[in-house]
């Protein structure tokens, strides 16, 4: 795909149309970035997945009350009492349990893959926002002062990057207490398993961000805005973070199906939200043990988070490209 | 900790004579109880319940153990699965005999001559050596040779899996341990006595009228002293049995041939026929499953049953399911009721619980009618004198509303109340029951917050330790129970012991405090009558069912395969 071949034809693609309807003067960056993005069929599609995602889950109730049953009714009639599988064929699909239903008690898998898909994005989109807050902000410090508080900051980043991030993770997680700051159950959970995700992804923004203000810092208008007296908070919240902006989005926006990633394989393990919570990850581990037998079981969760991280990445590709024609 | 014994397969003298399941069923043959059993027609076992009978010597019997042994050691080891299989290669006092159904639950002499002679208030046991038996390298055993095993196995810092039996009931007078000894010959333990070569005699700090089964523990084996290399002697134990090891790669796997010095006039319980054994270990259990039904593997060691993929082939299939035994076993699955946790200190809150809960949903998180039988109470019914009687009865066991109402309008609590149920987490069916129990209670207004914890450490850190329990409202605790013998005492005495119950956590009674049990339990283990006696235990029984401290889940039972090319297989309730 990068063969040097494509440098010059892809750049004048992209030169291209922003030269070629050169009668409509003062196109702002974004709205050239949104022609591109609209261009790019793929990433469009990325995208609309995403929004419907986000529809599903915060609509999951109406959804379940119109399509299925409650998450955690039991549906003993469903099971087969000797093997403990659902009757019927392709995991007891049929249309009032669309996905079938769930080994040993029967519950409908299709209400519990739309209610996960609340935990994963609730845990994956708050876990993001915290690591971009905290990567923008020690990035932003680290490449604008440079010197020593960028040595110590890198240091600090190399440190958690090599982090056994998982086992961190789980160690964590396996001693959560019942209650603490005020909190309890679910709640506290998933905040504390938000903070752990955000707190261990935020240095792969941090070193974007990092890299990104070093260049910036050098560039004239910087300088500039530094002879006429402006104070260090004045230029980098008006003149860095603005061009910051970009990078920080797309980068977000590729963290996430990382984080979803990483929430599935908590709850897989165990030491994500408790059960009876459906959680896609908690699914695919109880269907581990009927995989054999009634394959149908993995399959919806499985597919969901699947769906899932790859809109993700591909709005985030696209945007990436839309937003940053050199990246290309 | 005590650990939770398994169920146990064993192939005794393999090829020839495999109990099948450990803690085995009525019988192989016919329909039982329950509507999944399996057995009956494919081989035609005869008339005692022993399935292909053989005389046939030779060849070898493949096993494969989904784990591994806690210890080869003899005065290491707390598996069920192991003090079966022990018998391959030591001779213990006595031992459960090798035959089909509840004949295998009686005991007979091994190493000893005969049974153990008792005083007058059961404080003291004799037994007499049998003559000829030797070690695998021609010495011959001698009382000392018990007594020294037995004293090694006190120390629980260098054996800490095997049972506390000994400790707990040998007259000690503070002895700890034959590495500790200061006497020359190392054997200063006052509370056994070798008055000659052939006599072994026990002093006990109390009455104990079962002590034969304690005489058959894997921790009276013989070990020669001289050979002994304390917690490394697992690598090559010295064999009194028909086998020997081989070769020993701990943890991987290890062979076993037929021991020379072993004499069949010495030894009327054991008829070796193959001429070599097998064992794999740390195999996936579901490549157990395969392989058995392959043909490739002879016997599962565990004696579990098979997973839910091969269970889901079998009983699709008649003539698979024509070779497989469902048999019950001396297990029970269950799930404590936490009296120091309120409201359930209040007995009619606990009786609520037992009223409120759906029986079936226990068994179907256990596999249904194959994974087991609706337990009403909670001696297994396998156990010589179990009474089955049911406290709580409901229609079709899917639990009485109207009466679980009425108890919690005693209690107080009308409306129901909330509180926490542990499992353990690596347990799926564990969780399949906490969250049936969830269902089924919040029917009533019981609400139940689901809290799993980490299997290693769920007895010493979490649910088996009194303060996290309480302080965590863990009101409902998940948790099941072996019997260590089928017996009364074997059963019951380590899950409703009140002073069994240690502060500092590990326990195995989880619940039941109850003064009135305690002095039933007492006065089970001084009956001398064995028919007095285990009318004694079902009293136990009947007290902690009528405290509600225990909601009884299921009877296990397991699937057993058994493959073809396997003679003399049988399902014995031994263990």
């Amino acid at each position: 795909m990068t063969a040097p071949l494509d440098v010059p034809e892809s750049t004048t693609q992209t030169l291209a149309p922003v030269a070629g309807p050169g009668a409509v003067a003062g196109r702002s960056p974004w709205r050239i970035a949104w022609v591109r993005l609209r261009r790019d069929k793929v990433a469009l599609g990325g995208g609309i997945v995403v929004i419907l995602l986000v529809l599903v889950a915060l609509f999951a109730p109406l959804i379940v009350k119109l399509l299925g049953h409650p998450p955690l009714e039991f549906h003993y009639e469903k099971i087969d009492p000797d093997l403990q599988i659902p009757t019927g064929p392709f995991g007891g699909m049929d249309s009032e349990f669309l996905f079938g239903a769930e080994p040993v008690n029967g519950r409908d898998v299709f209400s519990r893959v739309v209610y996960g898909s609340r935990i994963s994005l609730l845990i994956a989109f708050l876990a993001t926002l915290l690591s971009a807050l905290l990567g923008t902000v020690v990035g932003v410090t680290a490449g604008y002062f440079g010197g020593w508080v960028d040595t110590l900051i890198s240091r600090i980043m190399d440190v958690f990057l090599a982090f056994p991030i998982l086992l961190f993770a789980i160690a964590l997680a396996g001693i959560i207490p019942d209650q603490a700051f005020g909190l309890q159950g679910d709640t506290l959970r998933i905040l504390l398993i938000v903070f752990i995700t955000g707190f261990v992804s935020w240095p792969y923004i941090g070193r974007i961000v990092r890299g990104q203000a070093l260049a910036l810092r050098e560039r004239e208008f910087v300088d500039a805005a530094r002879s006429m007296g402006a104070s260090t908070s004045r230029i980098l919240t008006t003149e860095m973070l603005p061009n910051l902006f970009a990078p920080i989005l797309v980068y977000t926006t590729l963290l996430i199906p990382t984080n979803i990633l990483f929430e599935a394989a908590l709850s897989f393990l165990g030491v994500g939200v408790r059960p009876p919570t459906p959680t896609w990850g908690g699914m695919i581990s109880d269907a581990t043990r009927w995989y054999q037998i009634d394959p149908w079981f993995m399959l919806w969760p499985g597919l969901a988070i699947f769906v899932t991280v790859l809109a993700f990445n591909l709005f985030g590709d696209g945007l990436r490209d839309a937003l940053d024609p050199r990246s290309r | 900790m005590r650990r939770t014994r398994r169920l146990t397969a064993l192939a005794l003298g393999a090829v020839a004579t495999v109990a099948l399941a450990a803690c085995g069923g009525p019988s192989t043959t016919g329909t039982g109880s329950g509507g999944g059993t399996g057995g009956g027609t494919g081989q035609a076992a005869d008339a005692n319940g022993v399935h292909n009978p053989s005389d046939a010597t030779g060849g070898t019997i493949r096993m494969a153990n989904s784990g591994d042994w806690d210890s080869l050691d003899p005065a290491d080891t707390y598996y069920a699965y192991s003090w079966n299989f022990v018998r391959l290669y030591g001779r213990s006092l006595m031992m459960f005999k090798s035959a089909p159904g509840a004949e295998g639950a009686t005991l007979v002499p091994d190493l000893a001559e005969s049974p153990g002679t008792a005083n007058a208030d059961s404080t003291q046991w004799t037994y007499t050596l049998r003559q000829g038996v030797k070690f695998e390298d021609g010495t011959p055993v001698t009382s000392k040779d018990v007594k020294y095993a037995v004293e090694r196995s006190l120390d629980k810092t260098t054996f800490p899996n095997g049972p506390t039996y000994f400790n707990d009931y040998l007259d000690l007078q503070g002895y700890t341990s034959p590495y500790q000894d200061t006497s020359p010959d190392k054997l200063g333990l006052t509370a056994i006595d070798t008055p000659d070569d052939r006599t072994i005699v026990f002093k006990l700090s109390k009455p104990f009228s079962g002590f034969d089964y304690f005489a058959q523990l894997p921790a009276t084996i013989p070990v020669p002293q001289a050979k002994d290399t304390g917690s490394k002697y697992k690598e090559h134990v010295v064999s009194t049995g028909p086998y020997m090891f081989e070769t020993n790669d701990l943890g991987k796997s290890f062979a076993m041939v037929r021991n020379p010095n072993w004499d069949q006039a010495t030894d009327p319980n054991r008829k070796p026929l193959p001429d070599r054994i097998e064992v794999a270990l740390n195999v996936n259990s579901d490549d157990i499953d395969n392989r058995l039904l392959a043909g490739d593997l002879d016997v599962q060691i565990e004696g579990s049953g098979v997973g839910p993929a091969a269970q889901g082939r079998i009983l699709a299939d008649q003539n698979l399911k024509a070779s497989t035994d469902n048999a019950l076993l001396a297990r029970s699955w269950f799930t404590n009721v936490n009296g120091e946790v309120a409201p359930l200190d209040n007995i009619h809150c606990r009786k609520a619980v037992q009223f409120a809960y759906d029986r079936t949903g226990y068994q179907r998180a256990y596999g249904g009618a194959t994974g087991g039988d609706i337990a009403t109470n909670l001696m297994p019914p396998v156990i010589p004198g179990a009474e089955q009687f049911d406290l709580y009865p409901s229609a079709g066991n899917t639990g009485d509303l109207d009466k679980a109402r009425d108890e919690l309008n005693q209690c107080g609590q009308p409306n129901g109340f909330t509180t926490g149920i542990s499992y353990r987490a690596e347990r799926p069916k564990e969780k399949a029951t906490a969250e049936a129990l969830q269902q089924s209670l919040a029917r009533v207004g019981i609400n139940l917050e689901i809290k799993p914890y980490p299997l290693v450490d769920y007895l010493k850190l979490y649910a088996g330790k009194p303060d996290f329990a309480k302080a965590n409202n863990l009101g409902l605790i998940v948790y099941g129970w072996g019997a260590d013998w089928p017996d009364g005492f074997g059963f019951l005495s380590q899950i409703v012991d009140s002073r069994v119950i240690r502060a500092t956590g590990g326990n195995s009674n989880l619940s039941v405090r109850d003064p009135e049990v305690d002095a039933l339990v007492d006065k089970a283990v001084t009956t001398a009558d064995q028919a007095a006696r285990e009318k004694a235990w079902v009293d136990v029984d009947r007290k902690v069912m009528e405290d509600a401290y225990i909601l009884p889940g299921i009877w296990a039972k397991g699937l057993l395969y058994r493959p073809s090319n396997l003679t003399n297989v049988f399902i014995t309730n031994g263990f």
